[in-house]
Parts: C-alpha cells; sequence; structure tokens
C-alpha cells in the first residue's frame, strides 16, 4: 500500500446539547490509500456523517468541538484556516451529498454551478469553464450536455440531479471524493447506474473515494476497505471481500445477519437486540456490549482496542477470534 | 434519545421540535422572549392596575396647573386642562390593551375558522382566499379608515375595523399550516381509523397548527395596537372622555412644540409596548419554528 | 392461496389526478395517471408484496384501497363489500377492520398525544370503551408490540425510530383488523431495526390471523416477507407471481432489469450487467402501448401500438408483455392457457 492521502488519527467530535456534551465520534482513525475506495458503514447516529463533515471542516465551530488530527497529502486539515480549508474544499476534495434536490441551488442553472466552482478554483476564463462544464456533464452521462447546461435543478430528475452533483464534485480533478449516502434517496435502478458510474469515475481518473453508506449492498458493490462504525467509534475494518467472508466484530456479524439477503431464504430474519444507547450516556466500555450475545464481564470495563485479525483487518473486540470463528458464545 | 449525528440534524423537523418541556426551556433562553416578556409584563401590570395606582382621575382637571413639565410632583406632566398625564397615559393603556386584546380575540376565533375551512375543506378555497386577497390588497390602515368612517367612531368600530383588516391575514397563515398538516400521515391514520372530519380538525390537524398561529397573534396584537392610535389620532376611534394612547397624542399634538411630552410619553408607551410584542413574537419563531432560524444559543 | 373466495379483491383499479390550470376559473390541463387498471387479489392470512420505484403508484395504490383517496375507477371488493361504494357511516364503520402503517416514523404519530391516546385512538372512535379499559388495552398492546407499558404516557418524541414504528403497528392492531396496508413500514428504518419490526410483523400476522400489503422499494424485504409479489411500473401492475417464481424465473422486462440492479451481496459477486437505461417516463404523459417500451431492450413494433395487458401463462404467475412466453429462463410450450 502507498502512503495514504488521508489519514485521520484520533478524530473526536463533541457537540453540545440539552443533555450535557455529547460525544459523537469518540477517537476514530481510519486512513485512505491514493485511488482506493473507503466505505464507511453504519446506522444512523454511529458518527459516519459527522465525520465526514469534520473532514470537509464543515462542522458548525460554534457548536461542536473537533480534536485529533486529519492529514490530508501531509497537512492537518484542523489547522488550517477557513481561506485555506476553502482552497482544498471542491478544489482537492470534492463532496456529493444524499439529497441532491437541497445539495444544489434551485435558483441557478446546473450550468452555472458548474461554472462557478471551477471558476471559483481555477484561474479559467467563463468560456473555458463552460467548455469544462459540458465534458464532464457529459461524463457523469448526461444525454445532449451542452442543451442541458441552462436547465434548473426541478428540471432534472433525482438521478439526474445526482448526476450533476457528481459532475460538479469532479470539475477540479480532486484527489479525493466523499460521497455521503449517495444513492439513498433514489430507487434501485438508478442506484444501480450511478455506482456504475462512480466506479468507472473512479478507475478513471484514479482518485480515491470515501463512500458513507447504511447499506452493506452499496458496500459489496463498491467498497474495496472498509470502517464499520457504531455510536461513534470503529468496530472493525477490513477489506471487503475479508469482512464479508470473516466479520470479526459481532456488530458487524449482527448487521450482515440481519439484511434480508437476496439469495437465501429464512423463516425469520436475525436482528440485534436492543437499540443504539444514547452518546450522551454510553455504556463504559464497549459501546455494543449491552446488545451483544457475546459480551463478557471485562467488555463493560473498558473499551477494546481495535487490534488486527489478520491482513488489514483489525476488530475492536475482545473476542474478535472467536467471532470470527462463529460459534455463538 | 441522543442520537446527534448529521441524520438528527436533518431529520423529524418541525413537529419533532414542538416538545412541550423543552419548549420553555428553549423560550427561556431566548433573549428575545425574554425581553419581550419582561417588557409585556411591566405594561401589563401598570395599566390593568390604574385604578389602583393612578395618582389622580384621569379626567380631572385642575386649570391652574396647565402645561406643567414633567416633575417629581408631575412625573409624565400636566396637558392643556391640567389633567395629570401619569393617570392618563396609565388609563389609556387600558383601553389600547383592550382594544388589542379584542382584535386578538376575533382574530384567534375567526381567523382560525376561516383558515381551518379553508384549509381543510377544499371547497371553498378558492373563495374564501380571493375574498381575504382582495382584503388585504388595500394597505392596511386605509381600510381600517375606510370601515371606521363608514361606522361612526367608536371602540367597537376600531375593534370591527381592525379585526376586518387582520382576519384575513391570520386565515391565511393558519391555512397554510394546516395544508402542510392535513397531509400529514398521522392524520391518514386517524382517518384510516374512521374518525370524522371535525374530530381530526379538532383533534390533530389545529394543536399542530398552534406554533404559527401564536407567533401570528402576537404580531396582530402589536399592529391592532400600533392602528387604534392612528384611528384615535384621527378621530375615527373611541371619544375623548376615555382616554387611548391614540387619543392622548391627538390631543397633544396642537402643543407639540410647547408641550413635547404630551405627544413623547404617550408614544414612548407605543412603542414599548408594541416593541415589547414584536420581540415576544420574534423568539416564539425562533424557538416553534426552526425552519427560519436554527437554534438562537 | 386458499380455495375460499379472497379477502380482498380489487378490480380496475384506476387514479387519475387531473392538474388544474387557471387563476379564477381552473380547468383541467392534463391528467396524471398515477394508477390505471390495477387488479389483484390478496387471500386470508396471505401477504402481498407490491414493488417499484418511486411515482409508479405503489403507495397511491394502497391508499385507494383503503379508501385513503378516492378513486377515479374499478372496484375493492373486501369480504364481499365494495368498499368504494359504501356510504359514509358504513366505511368508517369499517374501517377498523382494514389499517395502515407508515413508513415515516417521525410524521405519523401526532406529536401532541401520549402513546396511550394515540393507540387506543381506533377504540375510541369505535366508542363503547371506559377510559379505564382503554388504558388497559394500551398496556395489553404495548406489551404485544414489544414495549414496556410504562410507555403508554409518554409522548413519541421520546422514543426512537424502531420504538416509534412499534407504536403505530400497535395503532394498526387496535381495532383487530383482518387487513393492513404497510406502506414502506420498514424503509426508513436501520437496517437492524428493520429485521426486529419485519419479525414483529410476521408474528402478529401468525397470531391474529391477518393478511398484509406490504408496499415497499427494498426486493430483498419484500422477497422475505411476501407470498406472493406484484411488480408495478408507470401506474400498471406488469407481473404477478409467486414470490419464489418472480425471484427465479422473472418473466418482464421491467422485472428482470429490477431485480439485476439489485446490489451484489458479497464483494466477489460484483459484475458488469446491463443496466436499464434512461428514466421513468412522466405518467402525464406515459408512452402508448406497453409504458416499458422505450426502455425495453426487447422491443417490438406491437409494444408501442398495443398496451399487453396482464395474462396468467404460468399457473399462478401473470405478466403483462407480449413477449411473456419467452423471456424466461425456459421458454413456456404449448398452448397459452
Amino acid at each position: 500500500m502507498s502512503a495514504p492521502l488521508l489519514t485521520v488519527t484520533d478524530l473526536t467530535v463533541a457537540f453540545r446539547s440539552d443533555e450535557g456534551m455529547v460525544t459523537a465520534v469518540d477517537r476514530v482513525s481510519f486512513a485512505v490509500a491514493p485511488g482506493e475506495v473507503l466505505g464507511i458503514v453504519g446506522e444512523s447516529g454511529s458518527g459516519k456523517s459527522v465525520s465526514a463533515l469534520a473532514v470537509m471542516g464543515l462542522l458548525d465551530k460554534a457548536a461542536s468541538r473537533v480534536s485529533g488530527e486529519i492529514l490530508f497529502e501531509g497537512e492537518n486539515l484542523l489547522a488550517l484556516s477557513e481561506k485555506r480549508m476553502r482552497t482544498i474544499r471542491g478544489r482537492r476534495i470534492g463532496m456529493i451529498f444524499q439529497e441532491p434536490m437541497t445539495s444544489l441551488n434551485p435558483v441557478f442553472s446546473i450550468g452555472d454551478q458548474i461554472v462557478e466552482t471551477i471558476v471559483h478554483h481555477e484561474r479559467l476564463g467563463r468560456q473555458a469553464a463552460r467548455e469544462r462544464a459540458v465534458a464532464m456533464l457529459d461524463k457523469v452521462g448526461i444525454p445532449s450536455a451542452r442543451r442541458r447546461l441552462d436547465d434548473y435543478p426541478h428540471q432534472l430528475s433525482g438521478g439526474m440531479r445526482q448526476r450533476v452533483m457528481i459532475a460538479m464534485a469532479l470539475a477540479c480533478s480532486p484527489k479525493l471524493l466523499l460521497a455521503d449516502e449517495p444513492t439513498t434517496a433514489l430507487d434501485v435502478t438508478i442506484q444501480a447506474q450511478l455506482l456504475d458510474l462512480l466506479r468507472d469515475l473512479q478507475a478513471e481518473l484514479g482518485m480515491a473515494v470515501v463512500v458513507i453508506t447504511h447499506n452493506m449492498g452499496v458496500i459489496a458493490e463498491f467498497a474495496d476497505r472498509v470502517s464499520v462504525f457504531y455510536a461513534g467509534r470503529v468496530a472493525e475494518t477490513a477489506p471487503a471481500e475479508a469482512l464479508f467472508d470473516r466479520p470479526s466484530h459481532p456488530y458487524t456479524r449482527g448487521l450482515l445477519a440481519s439484511t434480508p439477503e437476496m439469495a437465501e431464504e429464512t423463516d425469520r430474519l436475525r436482528t440485534i437486540p436492543g437499540t443504539l444507547p444514547s452518546l450522551a450516556k454510553p455504556p463504559p466500555g464497549c459501546r455494543f456490549a449491552p446488545r451483544c450475545d457475546w459480551a463478557v464481564a471485562l467488555c463493560d470495563a473498558r473499551r477494546p482496542p481495535l487490534e488486527m485479525v489478520g491482513e488489514g483487518h483489525a476488530s475492536a473486540c475482545l473476542r474478535a477470534a472467536e467471532v470470527a470463528g462463529g460459534t455463538v458464545a | 434519545m441522543a442520537a446527534v449525528d448529521a441524520d438528527s440534524l436533518r431529520g423529524p423537523g418541525l413537529l419533532e421540535r414542538l416538545r412541550p418541556g423543552r419548549t420553555a426551556r428553549r423560550l427561556m433562553r431566548n433573549r428575545a422572549f425574554v425581553l419581550g416578556a419582561i417588557l409585556l409584563t411591566v405594561v401589563a401590570v401598570v395599566t390593568l392596575l390604574a385604578p389602583w395606582i393612578s395618582p389622580s382621575d384621569p379626567n380631572r382637571m385642575a386649570v391652574r396647573f396647565r402645561f406643567r413639565e414633567p416633575s417629581w410632583e408631575y412625573p409624565f406632566g400636566t396637558d392643556n386642562l391640567g389633567r395629570n398625564m401619569v393617570s392618563r397615559v396609565l388609563w389609556g393603556g387600558r383601553l389600547s390593551l383592550e382594544i388589542g386584546l379584542w382584535v386578538v380575540m376575533l382574530n384567534a376565533v375567526f381567523g382560525v375558522m376561516l383558515g381551518a375551512v379553508s384549509g381543510y375543506f377544499r371547497r371553498l378555497d378558492g373563495l374564501l382566499m380571493r375574498v381575504a386577497d382582495a382584503l388585504m390588497a388595500f394597505p392596511s390602515v386605509l381600510l381600517a379608515i375606510g370601515i371606521a368612517a363608514a361606522l361612526g367612531p367608536s371602540v367597537t368600530t376600531v375593534v370591527i375595523a381592525l379585526a376586518v383588516v387582520y382576519i384575513p391575514r391570520t386565515a391565511r397563515v393558519l391555512r397554510a399550516s394546516v395544508l402542510v398538516v392535513r397531509e400529514l400521515d398521522y392524520v391518514q391514520a386517524a382517518r384510516a381509523c374512521g374518525a370524522s372530519d371535525l374530530r381530526i380538525l379538532l383533534r390533530h390537524v389545529l394543536p399542530n397548527c398552534m406554533a404559527p398561529l401564536i407567533v401570528q397573534l402576537s404580531f396582530v396584537f402589536a399592529y391592532a395596537v400600533l392602528s387604534e392610535a392612528v384611528l384615535s389620532f384621527l378621530g375615527l376611534g373611541a371619544p375623548p372622555t376615555t382616554p387611548s394612547w391614540g387619543i392622548l397624542i391627538a390631543e397633544g399634538r396642537s402643543y407639540i412644540r410647547e408641550a413635547t411630552w404630551l405627544t413623547a410619553i404617550p408614544g414612548a408607551a407605543i412603542a414599548v409596548t408594541v416593541l415589547g410584542l414584536n420581540l415576544l413574537g420574534d423568539g416564539l419563531r425562533d424557538v416553534l419554528d426552526p425552519r427560519l432560524k436554527v437554534d438562537a444559543r | 392461496m386458499s380455495a375460499r373466495e379472497p379477502l380482498l379483491s380489487v378490480t380496475g383499479l384506476t387514479k387519475h389526478f387531473p392538474v388544474r390550470e387557471g387563476l379564477v376559473v381552473e380547468r383541467e390541463v392534463g391528467r396524471v395517471r398515477a394508477v390505471d387498471d390495477v387488479s389483484f387479489t390478496i387471500g386470508h392470512g396471505e401477504t402481498l408484496g407490491l414493488v417499484g420505484e418511486s411515482g409508479c403508484g405503489k403507495s397511491t395504490t394502497g391508499r385507494l384501497v383503503l379508501r385513503l383517496i378516492e378513486a377515479t375507477g374499478g372496484s375493492v371488493s373486501f369480504e364481499g363489500r365494495d368498499v368504494l361504494a359504501l356510504p359514509p357511516a358504513e366505511l368508517r364503520a369499517l374501517r377498523g377492520a382494514m389499517q395502515i402503517v407508515f413508513q415515516d416514523p417521525y410524521g405519523a404519530l401526532d406529536p401532541r398525544m401520549t402513546v396511550e391516546d394515540i393507540i387506543t385512538e381506533p377504540l375510541a372512535i369505535q366508542g363503547g370503551h371506559s377510559g379505564p379499559q382503554l388504558a388497559q388495552e394500551a398496556r395489553r398492546l404495548l406489551d404485544v408490540v414489544g414495549l414496556a407499558s410504562a410507555h403508554a404516557r409518554r409522548y413519541p418524541h421520546e422514543f426512537s425510530g424502531g420504538q416509534r414504528q412499534r407504536i403505530g403497528i400497535a395503532r394498526a392492531i387496535a381495532p383487530k383488523p383482518k387487513f393492513i396496508v404497510c406502506d414502506e413500514a420498514v424503509s426508513a428504518l436501520d437496517v437492524s431495526v428493520q429485521a426486529q419490526i419485519v419479525n414483529l410483523l410476521q408474528d402478529l400476522q401468525q397470531e391474529m390471523g391477518l393478511s398484509y400489503l406490504f408496499i415497499a422499494h427494498d426486493l430483498a424485504v419484500v422477497k422475505h416477507i411476501s407470498d406472493r409479489v406484484a411488480v408495478m411500473y408507470l401506474g400498471h401492475v406488469v407481473e404477478i407471481a409467486g414470490k419464489r417464481d418472480l425471484y427465479a424465473d422473472p418473466r418482464h422486462p421491467y422485472t428482470q432489469a429490477l431485480l439485476d440492479a439489485v446490489p451484489v451481496r458479497h464483494p466477489r459477486l460484483r459484475r458488469k450487467r446491463a443496466r436499464l437505461t434512461g428514466e421513468i417516463p412522466s405518467p402525464l404523459d406515459p408512452p402508448p402501448g406497453c409504458r416499458f417500451h422505450r426502455r425495453c431492450p426487447l422491443a417490438q413494433a406491437v409494444c408501442s401500438a398495443e398496451r399487453p395487458l396482464l395474462r396468467e401463462i404460468l399457473p399462478g404467475h401473470q405478466v403483462a408483455c407480449h413477449f411473456a412466453e419467452t423471456t424466461g429462463k425456459s421458454p413456456v410450450t404449448g398452448p397459452k392457457p
């Protein structure tokens, strides 16, 4: 593996809330190599979206406290000024969001919005920027791109808007693309089209992608490596195939088992009992322990460290080896 | 649960945030609301207590003491007939606020009825809203003057004129909320359970439209106090024997050069009241309607 | 399916939403054909899955069946009674027997009512229960759906998404219905919670002998919970079959494309697929003939001229495609049924 493009170390994000400080992300670490697709999977409240916003420097500074280190191409993003950050956002790191409707400004044509991004970041005339915009729209598979340039967001379908978002995010050829639930709001056939598109573009442009999702299917289709988030921490991180072959954290196992599979037929779905813990008053040791079939006394005592269980495969479970073996305690 | 995630910041929105206990706490933390509430409480208490704390009858003349400047003895001075302005401002406030309250109540009843009928039973919607639009197309003060002139000067006239002016606005605000709420799943669920329209309207729709209504009514109150002053100033309001703030200003107008306080002090009273109501309304809106502004901490 | 009369039988159900324009006098300038000539049956204790992409009319179909919106045409027969023709009083009396569970666990519960009031509202509307009886029933219902009875006096905002969905289910089963429309009932939930709710729905079905119309866009969940599955495209049902037949041997090109688009379940199974191109046309101006023909890899001239009707090509397997006999894994031979 070459030197990572993005290294996040001990990222912690806390928010002020009615119940006091809530640690939404608790000493989370992950890394992305150039040209790699990292999937971050987790349920709501897992801290996956907050982590992405922290990388982009988009968290409200008045309401949150961020610590740790986010190294991108050797620079610590957390130490950069807002002005400096603006030159990185959009140019060197692109981002696409879940809601393609609200992420595009309804009063400007899509062409204007892409041109705006390009002109903002590069010394390029409007005409040249317009040509680039046409090329980008073409690249993301928008038919008769030159004509669609003057369309407004509401004239496009959800899938088309998400393509425009991708064109905008990639207009300045970023090294890294953050995709936060990019296909969640879309239908399954459109999701398939977009995942194909993202995979093609990623290979063609050689950029790294962090895809954030709650959907194991998106991970299976798209990710090279996976980090599983639970309640603000990394539960497990592994190459995609290894994760599906040998899930080594009880939460990962539960997540896979409770996804109704297309090929298998079972009478009852496996479930994870209980609900997510309150982040204001999290369990003392492992945050999954209260819902875990494998939990032992030690699990409540301290936070289990992420430890290697295989090639590039780490699990934050004291009984990772047994869990991977698959025999329930 | 405190699932603080970007998801929960987007999440449930307006309805989710309307929590009784939490709303009260957030209101107490909202500076605009607290300041507005303090101003209004002071104004309300002082005017309510007018019969007991007024130094004298507001209409008692003492020609020897006319045009006294504000002093220890007469904090607000005296007018051209030597009447004590403290008494007149206190009693005048009673009338002004009373008119405001009547207008608010009429708005609450008829604005809600029209808005609810229009928004919920769409059949009458077109007609009602066109009428409302027509009424709203007139400048509000001009319309009020027209109505008041037609009915002849009296307190009732002022109340009716202002109610007619503001009810369409309130109805519009309520109709907009009803249109949103009537499509929500819990309304559909009630219908699926066999609930009648009246039950749905009273139990599910209206209670969930209260937040914007309360905000709207606080602004109506402010406008009513202000417009009452205008109508009285023009001689279309209460008879001069029952002082309201508008009448005090009208009376003081002739002496505005020699006795500035006769207009300035009732003017300030109106300003403080309207400011208090507007602050209160802003605070309520910030807390109850987070679409316009997220948590003002 | 039992040989008995089906519990619910929908025939030619149609809903056109008029599009009106005009400032003072409105006139109709078009019609959104949201649901067009939809027919299906649901047996006692059976689950019919209804899948399709957004805008295909599946949610509208669910609400039409319950008469939460009025249909433009067609009939819905529930236990032999024509739901769409019932006078209002009789309809209200029937409502308890046909219930609905919604997608959005936040929007489905009145935020200003306690859980107890929410789940007993159907009973309060029916009348004939005293206050203490309602309170007792509320506790029983909470227990049935797996919530602590101590929750009865709380408000919806105090619950997580999954718990709210349980409350919504408690409300739906309160009037002891025979039939429940589950309108994307598990779509908004996290995976682990979704599995809990799916299991709960299946348990309730067993205990109460419920029939479900299970509307969803997630094909995996639908396959898990359904006995039979109907696929909708642009207001039409294009295929209905028992779930094993439908998933193993889809006959309509749209069903095939839909199944092909489902994400793989293991990274090693990734493959390059022939993706469906284009997007769903507007229901305001649907293509003539087969509504799928402009995106269909198999389309012929006849497809744009003539609308293929739903017909049974194998026992229990209905398809609305002119070429249904040859689209499957094994061509259907012999005389057409």
